[in-house]
């Protein structure tokens, strides 16, 4: 219903974002947040402020954390929490912590769980401001001027000086479960209204309870973010509930690689009293399985270490392979420990039931291109040949043109979604095409892009 | 059956060039042989009548086939082999060789035997022309005149079709092509003076001419070894044979009793490995290492064990020598000892008892380590041979015949099905292509040397698993030749199978389901290869193909050292297993082998030609009439 009021407040917006654009130069999407958050005078100062911080997060921090867990924790702890606070004094929040994020995230593409955590703590603080000013706005008594419309605008962007009433509409929208149709056609008016600006006017009728706002979202953002580590850190025992689910008496369980996730999930299993059995591939050269075989017997599990070569054979005679993702695609596509692709297929053959097991936080909202290369790292041939045996044939100094030998050691592996079986996150079991919907709870659209 | 092959042979391309040759077309051109090519007129203007009935009246036999390529490539390896006139069909060359060579060929004086005479003045004719000898003792006539390849595989040929037509032909026709073989013979010894001489310059190629495989016919055996009887005969005897030698099931080591038994006649006292894998009971795991210096000192001291076969025991258990051909070589040889320093019992026949001394060394090398299926077949057909033997020759004759027997398995099955396969496999390698291998595979080896010998650019991917790592052996050897190679290990292989563009394996054996069994891994190269559309050849020599049949690769397998999983040699760090290996809950798998399924083969490189997997049982069983017929 297209009423008086509607119509005079599109208006006004339109007016105000043209009067907008005379004033300031076109920013980055993620920037027109913080413009509708404070003031627009305080931004540049703040901004550089913020990227010189000594918080900033070395680039070799990456390179030391070795399980993605691990890895993200430290990312919220240390740097993101910290970070976040500090920012937060900073009142320019989400454009800083993305600043932060894209670092972290290019200190190392391929843990491509940082991404997805500076992705969620992202989606906080949106969803906490859009809370926020549905609460400031609840308290004004305005006409429901939503419609279909607007509703596409909302995904919990806040618009810059837009009147309250619009902001309203937007919360509403996004509190609401985003619905196919908001995912799917993006947000057509966003095209046409630039996502810049700050208004004198505006501004100065929003400096009264600017201060309260602005502390109450930092509480909130704060609280979110415990939440997160708490989820993250917990996402162990989440999956590991689901395991008498899943594996019977007398079972054999195929497994690789060295997965903490997978380790607490078959002894789950095991402490409720089904005895099975499990193989678990040596993983070389990196040797994860020794690993994880280690601690499988040392919790009492029937363990059998099995050469890499004998997966195929011992495939017929294992009733279900469990593995431990590196990350999950948007499609349902996993990357895992090397080698993985190849115990897949076999249990496709054998129509071995392939579970992955996954934390939230590694399910991933980009769509692989070409993953065993792009999302790949290559790590030292001295892993597979002796330098010592092979020195003489990996000399790349001498001779002409390329050397003879080369080396290849890939450390990840990517498994189409038609290989997988099911996913078992913290949220429960989904299929691989239930990937997509998934994202849509964890992350916002504009931060898929980082 | 001829009927049958007939069509086969028209449809193959090289035999619709007979049919323009018959029409009397100069076919030089399509003639990869110059000797070839001028051979033709010759033949022609003689018996035109028989050329034009040879290419369809006389089907190639599968088994001769190869035996133009064993011929071919023991001719010379330099022989230009045009790659089109290789693929499946295993008889593909045969045609132009029973074109070109038609006027001296025996065979077909038999076939048309009303026109009998026409065959025999061809031969004369061609003899006359080449100044060269007769097919009948082809053997020693190709290394004799030191032939070009070309007229020596046409020669071979005519012999060998002589044989299938026995099998299969009317009496008559036999008669007429004993006639026609004694006619050749005598023409041979005519000629025979000179052969001394110039056989004794090219020894190599001469042995390698005696080594002709599917050669049953009266002709070979008078040259070559003084095997007896006619094959006619021994035709007859094959059915039984084969009922006979229909596969035992094997030994199963969760069967108590035989286990018992068996303990108590074994040479070799191995110690049970103690954690052992539920799931491979039934096959034998003994401690690793245990038993080696045992056995070494018992090497003077041992009452029934021949010397030569204890060494080679000893070396199987330490793993010095390995891989299916090195393996059946060293017993083979093992047993050439054991016949020469044999000598019978009184009151016992020579059959008999040497063929249960053959047993005894041939549990004794089990108990060592299980036979490889190459080692079966080799022991099949030493002991055929010994059945075999007549009564009426002395002893010595009988191992002189016997020894030689060996000596030809050796060099027909094994050395020269390895040329052959190297010979077709060459030819589906191409500028640019990348090729993987895995493991180190003795034939693929061969036949990327060769490629590269052949100027071919190419890039090979090695890939290696543990615990053996054969594969770093392979590269430094094809490293050491200047071919580019790229290394890595089991689990990369997804990685690095996109840029593959074809994948070379070898085989332990090819099972007659199509099956192929080989070292532990290739299945699931194989698998991942035909994942990524990448076609997969196995190199095998026809002599590991076995009648046998298997789904996976538990029921029937090897056990390596369970120690060799838990330490990783050459990397010290990786040690979180060293204090575990005797807990009860942890077991180490160490298998050999494993069977790829025939879907993920897109061929199998054989000395029989390139065939199908589906053909495999084909190639087993015109095999195993051929080897009785040996």
């Amino acid at each position: 219903i297209y009423t008086k009021e509607f119509f005079l407040e599109r208006l006004s917006y339109w007016a105000f974002v043209s009067a907008a654009q005379t004033l300031r130069p076109i920013k980055p999407p993620a920037s027109h947040y913080l413009v509708f958050l404070f003031n627009s005078v305080s931004l540049s100062p703040e901004y550089s402020l913020s990227t010189s911080s000594p918080h900033r997060s070395p680039p070799s921090h990456s390179h030391r954390c070795r399980t993605c867990n691990r890895w993200c924790l430290s990312l919220l702890t240390s740097s993101g929490n910290v970070r976040l606070r500090d920012l937060k004094l900073q009142r320019d929040a989400p454009w800083s912590f993305l600043a932060v994020g894209a670092q972290l995230v290019a200190a190392n593409p391929v843990e491509l769980a940082v991404g997805n955590v500076v992705r969620r703590v992202l989606h906080i603080i949106r969803e906490e401001d859009l809370s926020l000013a549905t609460a400031a706005v609840a308290g004004l008594d305005l006409l429901d001027a939503s419609d279909d419309d607007e509703d596409v605008n909302g995904k919990g962007i806040g618009y810059p000086g837009m009147s309250a009433a619009v902001v309203a509409a937007a919360a509403r929208s996004t509190l609401r479960p985003p619905s196919l149709q908001t995912l799917l056609e993006g947000t057509p008016e966003s095209a046409t209204v630039p996502y810049t600006s700050s208004s004198g006017a505006d501004s100065e009728s929003k400096t009264a309870d600017k201060s309260s706002i602005t502390r109450k979202l930092k509480h909130d953002v704060i609280e979110g973010v415990n939440q997160l580590i708490h989820e993250i850190a917990g996402c162990h025992e989440q999956i590991a509930e689901q395991a008498i689910e899943h594996i019977h008496q007398n079972e054999v369980i195929l497994t690789l690689g060295s997965s903490r996730t997978v380790l607490e999930f078959l002894c789950a299993a095991k402490e409720k009293k089904r005895s099975f059995r499990v193989f678990v591939a040596e993983g070389a050269p990196r040797y994860q399985g020794h690993l994880l075989a280690k601690e499988l017997v040392a919790r009492g599990l029937q363990t059998t270490v099995i050469t890499d070569s004998a997966v195929f054979a011992m495939i017929s005679r294992v009733n279900m392979v469990i593995i431990g993702a590196h990350a999950v695609m948007a499609n349902g596509g996993v990357i895992g420990p090397v080698g993985v692709n190849m115990a897949a297929l076999a249990a496709k053959k054998h129509a071995v039931p392939f579970v992955v097991l996954a934390g939230s936080h590694k399910l991933c909202p980009l769509y692989p291109h070409n993953p065993e290369v792009l999302l790949n790292e290559l790590r030292s041939p001295s892993e597979l040949l002796d330098f010592g045996e092979f020195s003489d044939c990996l000399d790349f100094g001498t001779g002409s043109g390329s050397p003879l030998l080369q080396v290849v050691n890939p450390t990840f592996d990517y498994v189409p979604p038609s290989l997988v079986s099911l996913f078992i996150t913290d949220t429960g079991g989904h299929n691989p095409s239930y990937m997509y919907r998934l994202i849509a709870d964890y992350y916002s659209a504009d931060d898929l892009v980082m | 059956m001829e009927s049958r092959r007939n069509p086969r042979a028209v449809v193959d391309p090289k035999v619709r060039q007979v049919g323009f040759f018959t029409s009397s077309q100069p076919d030089s051109t399509h003639q990869p042989d110059p000797i070839a090519s001028e051979s033709h007129p010759v033949a022609s203007s003689i018996s035109p009548s028989g050329n034009s009935l040879s290419p369809v009246m006389i089907p190639p036999p599968r088994h001769n086939s190869s035996d133009t390529f064993l011929l071919r490539a023991a001719a010379a390896a330099a022989s230009a082999v045009s790659p089109s006139s290789f693929s499946y069909s295993t008889r593909r060359d045969f045609p132009d060789g029973s074109m070109t060579a038609s006027p001296g060929r025996v065979s077909r004086a038999s076939f048309s035997k009303p026109s009998s005479s026409l065959p025999g003045v061809g031969m004369d004719s061609m003899a006359a022309a080449k100044s060269s000898s007769v097919p009948a003792s082809g053997l020693t006539t190709v290394s004799v005149v030191n032939m070009p390849p070309g007229l020596s595989e046409k020669e071979s040929d005519q012999k060998k079709n002589s044989k299938p037509l026995k099998e299969k032909t009317t009496k008559a026709e036999r008669r007429a092509l004993q006639e026609a073989q004694r006619a050749a013979k005598a023409a041979a010894k005519a000629e025979g003076g000179k052969a001394p001489l110039v056989s004794s310059g090219s020894v190599a190629s001469t042995n390698v001419k005696a080594a002709k495989p599917a050669k049953p016919s009266s002709q070979k055996n008078d040259v070559a070894v003084a095997a007896p009887g006619p094959s006619e005969k021994k035709g007859g005897q094959t059915e039984k044979d084969r009922k006979k030698d229909a596969p035992h099931p094997r030994m199963q080591y969760d069967d108590e009793s035989r286990v018992v038994k068996a303990k108590r006649r074994a040479v070799v006292k191995q110690t049970e490995a103690k954690n052992r894998v539920e799931l491979f009971r039934h096959l034998p795991q003994y401690e690793h290492g245990t038993q080696l210096p045992d056995l070494e000192t018992k090497f003077f001291q041992l009452d029934p064990m021949h010397p030569a076969v204890y060494k080679v025991g000893l070396q199987y258990l330490s793993g010095d020598i390995s891989g299916g051909n090195a393996r059946c070589i060293a017993m083979l040889q093992a047993f050439q000892e054991v016949v020469k320093d044999y000598s019978t019992p009184s009151e016992k026949t020579l059959n008999r008892d040497m063929t249960a001394k053959i047993s005894s060394y041939v549990s004794f090398l089990i108990e060592c380590r299980p036979l490889s299926v190459s080692m079966g077949n080799a022991i099949r057909f030493v002991k055929n041979r010994i059945a075999k033997l007549p009564i009426t020759l002395s002893e010595s004759e009988a191992k002189a015949a016997l020894q030689s027997d060996i000596e030809r398995f050796i060099n027909e099955k094994i050395i020269m099905a390895d040329t052959v396969i190297v010979k077709h496999a060459v030819t589906k390698i191409r500028d640019g292509d990348v090729l993987l291998t895995y493991g180190s595979p003795t034939a693929v080896e061969m036949v990327l040397l060769h490629a590269h010998e052949l100027k071919k650019k190419f890039r090979v991917l090695v890939v290696d698993s543990r615990p053996k790592l054969e594969g770093q052996l392979l590269l430094r050897r094809l490293i050491k030749r200047g071919i580019s190679c790229t290394y890595t290990h089991i689990n990369a292989v997804s990685y690095i199978m996109h840029e593959v563009t074809k994948v070379f394996l070898g085989a332990s054996s090819v099972l007659s389901n199509g099956t192929v069994y080989s070292r532990v891994g290739t299945a699931c190269v194989a698998m991942v290869a035909s994942a990524f559309r990448v076609p997969v050849l196995v190199c095998c020599e026809a002599y590991k193909f076995h009648e046998r049949v298997q789904l996976d690769s538990i029921c029937s397998n090897e056990l390596g050292d369970p120690n060799a999983i838990s330490k990783v040699h050459g990397r010290e760090d990786i040690n979180y297993l060293d204090g575990l290996t005797n807990n009860a809950n942890l077991q180490f798998l160490n298998l050999m082998y494993d069977a790829t399924p025939s879907d993920y083969i897109s061929m199998i490189i054989t000395d029989y030609g390139m065939v199908p997997p589906t053909s495999v049982p084909v190639i087993v069983r015109e095999y195993q009439k051929e080897h009785s017929l040996v």
